[in-house]
């Protein structure tokens, strides 16, 4: 019974958090091309999405922000923890403390300094001043998730390698950066995710003539959201999910024939 | 050695003045001063007016609601989920981050297409015969709205605070003769604090500021501070009177930023 009333409660949530997902899925499919009426099974978006420049220019924009920015953020963020490892505590929590920053504070008024500064130096809005915001907020992403693996490593193990002969490069590439591994790939993954679903720090940061999906989709709110929208969200969605969980399922098991504990 | 490391940490230093203290001192610069850069508190004084105070109590009224809401139904689910005892402990965090690789401004335009007065909820409602809700474009809307994009920002620290307590304690509690009610305050509870404050921090600041929920889902008539804000910056272009806002809005970010730091020490409570 209690078990029971578990299991209805989760799936109680779980229907919360995915019914409007389904219904985006749903409406992808609409041949009424409100979303307030259902008019037929259509695949007519999905076959006019792959004419409609805009939302590809947008999607395009979004999937390279988000990989440059995260790639980016990654190795910044990897160095950063690796220097961070070795520093005396009062240093380090300072670094710690500006590293919170970003993910504390409201993304409104980071968008807003950052537009304040990239204003005030001259930088021309596009592109480049999307591309400098998303690595700003995904660093300390990727920090907070290596950081844990960086406490747990033994310094033993690199000292040993040292004493047999390796460089400190080889050494690190060989005994700590494996180690490292699970959490520096799931740093990616989340900034890669932080970046693809941004909206507000994009609003501020964009400048006319460049758009990501998010921002096209919020210009849209008040003409209506082309179905194609729908269809898009629908493709990236069902390819994530597929990949996600072959990403998911690999790190996991090879990390623990690593440490059987 | 310790040279060379030191020269390592320069590229994060470098990134993170630039890019986040600087920034930061440009609103205060900003919110400080008027057009012709003269010192002035006229800005932030501007939050005593009756249009942005009352945008501010709202918003800090419907996040407040929110952050509760969000609290009371993620902390049984965190206790259910640490207590499942899934080897995956990655997997959990997975279901919780995938529905952001749905765009964040479509999921919650969706909510529209649910709750619409000919909606599929209200058509699933007059199905079962029971009364219709009509909530779209009213404050509860926009809770609803908070509620669904934030949950996993309070589940996730509950859930690695809850599953990193160890059960011997609780065993222990049992076997002097708590009963459940009793281990639950005095030992479960106390002890998921760290993961609870970080929750209500992470819930509680975006749902403070956020403008695009209230946009999408309130109709254009409730304003909260962050469309304010917005407003100031993308319309008006008023970035004095923007920042000086900010700036207002930052005290109860600071405010919570000192929480997080007094009660969680050790990252215990974080999200990943």
């Amino acid at each position: 019974m209690r078990n029971a009333l578990k299991k209805f409660y989760i799936a109680l949530i779980f229907l919360f958090l995915y019914a409007p997902i389904a219904t985006l899925m749903v409406l992808s499919f609409n041949a009424s091309k409100t979303r307030a009426k259902w008019g037929g099974f259509t695949f007519k978006w999905y076959a006019q999405l792959a004419r409609n420049d805009d939302i590809l220019r947008a999607l395009g924009n979004t999937l390279l922000i988000a990989l440059f920015s995260s790639v980016i953020a990654t190795v910044i963020g990897t160095i950063a923890c690796i220097a961070m490892n070795h520093m005396k505590k009062r240093t380090r929590t300072i670094m710690m403390g500006v590293t919170n920053i970003p993910m504390l504070n409201a993304d409104i008024v980071t968008g807003i300094s950052l537009m304040l500064l990239f204003i005030s130096f001259g930088f021309r809005f596009g592109f480049g001043t999307i591309l400098l915001s998303h690595i700003t907020f995904n660093i300390p992403y990727v920090i907070l998730s290596v950081m844990p693996r960086m406490k747990q490593l033994k310094p033993s193990i690199y000292e040993a390698a040292l004493d047999l002969g390796a460089s400190p490069v080889t050494a690190f590439f060989k005994v700590v950066f494996p180690d490292l591994m699970p959490g520096i790939l799931s740093g990616f993954l989340m900034a890669f995710t932080m970046s693809l679903d941004d909206f507000i720090i994009t609003h501020f940061t964009k400048g006319a003539g460049v758009d990501t999906l998010s921002t096209k989709i919020y210009t849209e709110v008040r003409k209506g959201i082309k179905p194609e929208m729908y269809a898009l969200s629908t493709i990236i969605f069902a390819a994530v999910l597929v990949l996600l969980l072959l990403v998911n399922a690999a790190p996991e098991k090879k990390d623990k024939n690593r440490h059987p504990v | 050695m310790t040279s060379k490391r030191k020269w390592l940490s320069a590229p994060y230093t470098l990134w993170s003045v630039v890019f986040i203290i600087i920034p930061l001192c440009m609103i205060f610069y900003y919110g400080l001063t008027d057009k012709t850069g003269a010192f002035t508190l006229e800005n932030i004084a501007a939050i005593a007016t009756a249009e942005h105070a009352k945008a501010l109590r709202l918003s800090i009224l419907l996040s407040l609601i929110s952050t509760l809401i969000c609290f009371l139904l993620a902390y049984p689910l965190a206790m259910i989920l640490a207590n499942m005892k899934v080897s995956q402990h990655s997997f959990i965090i997975l279901i919780f981050i995938l529905p952001m690789w749905m765009n964040f401004l479509l999921r919650t335009l969706a909510w529209q297409t649910l709750l619409e007065k000919s909606g599929v909820i209200n058509n699933i409602l007059t199905f079962l015969h029971l009364p219709n809700i009509n909530i779209i474009n009213t404050p509860y809307a926009i809770i609803l709205g908070m509620v669904y994009n934030f949950l996993p920002f309070m589940v996730l620290p509950l859930y690695n605070a809850l599953s990193k307590i160890d059960e011997n304690v609780i065993n222990a509690a049992r076997d002097l003769g708590a009963d459940s009610i009793h281990t639950f305050f005095r030992i479960t509870l106390p002890l998921s604090v760290p993961g609870i404050i970080s929750g209500i921090s992470m819930v509680f600041v975006p749902a403070l500021t956020t403008f695009v929920i209230s946009s999408l889902l309130g109709g254009s008539k409730i304003l909260l501070i962050g469309n304010v804000i917005d407003q100031e910056f993308t319309q008006a272009s008023n970035w004095h009177l923007g920042s000086g806002l900010s700036i207002v809005l930052m005290i109860f970010i600071i405010l919570n930023m000192i929480a997080s730091a007094v009660f969680d020490k050790e990252g215990e409570g974080s999200m990943l």
